[in-house]
């Protein structure tokens, strides 16, 4: 039982990264400029390689010999559980920044408590990308600022991205019955303790940005759940194209 | 006066000297220069769009990191391209400019559509394979900051080539599905590979000064002949068939003969009537309009923190 608990919590994790890694990867090519082509390709490999790592041990612990690419290209929407901000399309460039930058800003506070986990691999897991966070947070918190002050127009469509993807943030924050076990046992974290310190983070940057932080919105929930919308289902037919059509084949 | 300085250049070139961006230099050989290395840039930057075309659909964890990679080195090869053309005295916007009007040209192969999983693999080991045959002559150009590019860029491109190779030799060793789509695959980018190294040096218009100032280094037929001998035998090593009834190996020159190349079909993908010309320049222009605003951003906000209006 605690074996099963501690995969669902490992491929809640891995789910996370590996959606955000697809989503960002749809970029390629297409950046405003190619200086940042190469930054969100470099951020996508990161999470891509995140979710390796954290697939890779899910399979292990699942075992009967299913690997990580069983568990990225054979599941479908219901058996998802990353939460929805990760899945959130892309949008303008200002929409993915800001998804980023929460995100980023939630992942430096989550990853720092996990690298204390009493599981090694998770800790382990932990240290190698909190490095990486720091770098993406830098660039996310970054671009926030400098389109909140640069102009009228920038700061227009920066602050109503804020104002679209608030309301995915409180699930980034709650704690399912599966977190809470892992948090018994010392190897997950307490997210619901994150969100003060977030909310700090999130503060400074949008003062810095001239932007407001959006009040009294509605909070969305359900990933963790395997409740998603409806963006998940043909983010996965794309990315699990040709290991459904041709399952015998290896790649 | 302009002899003399003409005669030093080419004696400098002769000695086998580098010529260096504050060096004098004639104003044809600059101009063939921007030319040839923006040409090069944009090939790398337009060639990101065919391959990004499978990002999303990369069939397994670790395909897609390599793919991602492979297509994020291209953006940098072209960043360093587009920069040792900016010491010529161009800027980055000119060149995007001349790409995107039609006035500069991309090299032809990526006009081509990729049409399955395979393609990720002709291209790594056939177009790539073809670029590094032209590149490695090139890390012997005479413009040094061309040369020092060319010769990092030649240690990534053969790291493609080889991750190329072994996507076309896992599919061919694969399901009888992956095998047709790896003989597929051969079958549509071997004539385009081959196109690559341009017309034959009989009718090339840049051929003769380009040689005589060594920016190049290698003649079109030269460097073709070189790139069939290699990938005849890689072929035959997985198994797939070059698509051409006329390639033997001759005895006597020690090299493989291979059929006509079909150069209507060459002249009309290079003058814009390829499968994909107007796709490829629409979709850089639209990704470099909708990025617009962004820039603008950046900008203001650069000049206010300039300006002292925030900290």
């Amino acid at each position: 039982m605690a074996k099963d608990s501690l995969y669902k919590y490992v491929l809640a994790l891995g789910d996370d990264a590996l959606i955000l890694g697809q989503r960002l990867s749809q970029w390629a090519y297409r950046a405003p400029f190619l200086e940042e082509d190469i930054a969100l390709s470099n951020i996508s490999l990161d999470m891509f390689g995140r979710a390796n790592l954290l697939l890779e041990y899910a399979a292990t612990l699942k075992g009967n010999g299913i690997t990580a690419d069983d568990l990225a290209f054979k599941r479908n929407e219901r058996q998802f559980t990353n939460r929805i901000l990760f899945e959130r399309p892309n949008g303008n460039f200002a929409d993915t920044m800001v998804r980023q930058f929460f995100l980023d800003a939630f992942y430096k506070l989550f990853l720092q408590k996990l690298t204390g986990s009493k599981d090694e691999q998770l800790s382990a897991i932990a240290q190698k990308s909190i490095k990486e966070t720091a770098y993406h947070f830098r660039h996310s918190s970054k671009w926030v600022i400098r389109l909140g002050v640069g102009t009228a127009e920038s700061h227009t469509k920066v602050q109503s991205a804020i104002d679209n993807l608030w309301m995915f943030t409180n699930e980034l924050f709650e704690m399912n019955e599966i977190d809470n076990e892992m948090l018994q046992q010392k190897i997950g974290v307490d997210c619901s303790s994150l969100k003060q310190e977030w909310i700090k983070i999130i503060d400074e940057v949008l003062a810095e940005a001239t932007l407001k932080r959006p009040e009294n919105i509605h909070m969305t929930t359900g990933g963790r759940e395997g409740i998603h919308t409806e963006h998940l289902g043909h983010l996965l037919s794309d990315m699990q194209y040709l290991q459904r059509a041709y399952p015998d084949a290896k790649w | 006066m302009t002899e003399k300085k003409e005669q030093l250049f080419q004696d400098k070139i002769d000695a086998g000297l580098k010529i260096e961006p504050k060096d004098w230099m004639p104003d044809k050989y600059r101009k063939h220069l921007i030319r040839q290395i923006s040409q090069h840039a944009h090939s790398e930057i337009i060639g990101m769009q065919p391959e990004g075309n499978w990002i999303t659909r990369a069939p397994s964890l670790r395909a897609k990191m390599v793919l991602i990679a492979k297509v994020q080195d291209e953006a940098g090869h072209g960043l360093y391209l587009y920069s040792a053309t900016e010491t010529l005295g161009i800027t980055r916007s000119e060149l995007i400019e001349q790409l995107q009007t039609g006035k500069a040209k991309y090299s032809s192969i990526f006009n081509y559509p990729t049409l399955s999983w395979a393609d990720m693999g002709a291209i790594g080991w056939l177009v790539d394979g073809a670029a590094i045959v032209n590149q490695q002559s090139l890390r012997r150009t005479s413009y040094g900051p061309y040369s020092r590019a060319m010769i990092r860029i030649c240690k990534e491109e053969s790291f493609h080539q080889r991750q190329g190779y072994e996507i076309m030799s896992k599919m061919s060793n694969g399901t009888p599905e992956q095998q047709e789509m790896a003989q597929d695959s051969l079958n549509r980018w071997w004539w385009p590979a081959l196109m690559m190294f341009g017309p034959h040096d009989s009718d090339s218009a840049h051929t003769s000064n380009a040689m005589k100032w060594k920016i190049k280094r290698g003649t079109n037929d030269d460097l073709r002949q070189l790139f069939v001998d290699r990938t005849v035998k890689q072929a035959d090593l997985i198994g797939l068939e070059i698509p051409d009834p006329d390639l033997k190996w001759n005895p006597e020159s020690k090299h493989y003969d291979f059929g006509e190349i079909d150069w209507e079909e060459f002249w009309e993908v290079v003058n814009g009537n390829g499968f994909c010309n107007k796709e490829r320049i629409n979709n850089h222009t639209n990704a470099h309009t909708e990025g617009n605003w962004v820039r603008e951003a950046a900008l203001a906000y650069a000049e206010k923190t300039q300006n002292g209006d925030l900290k």
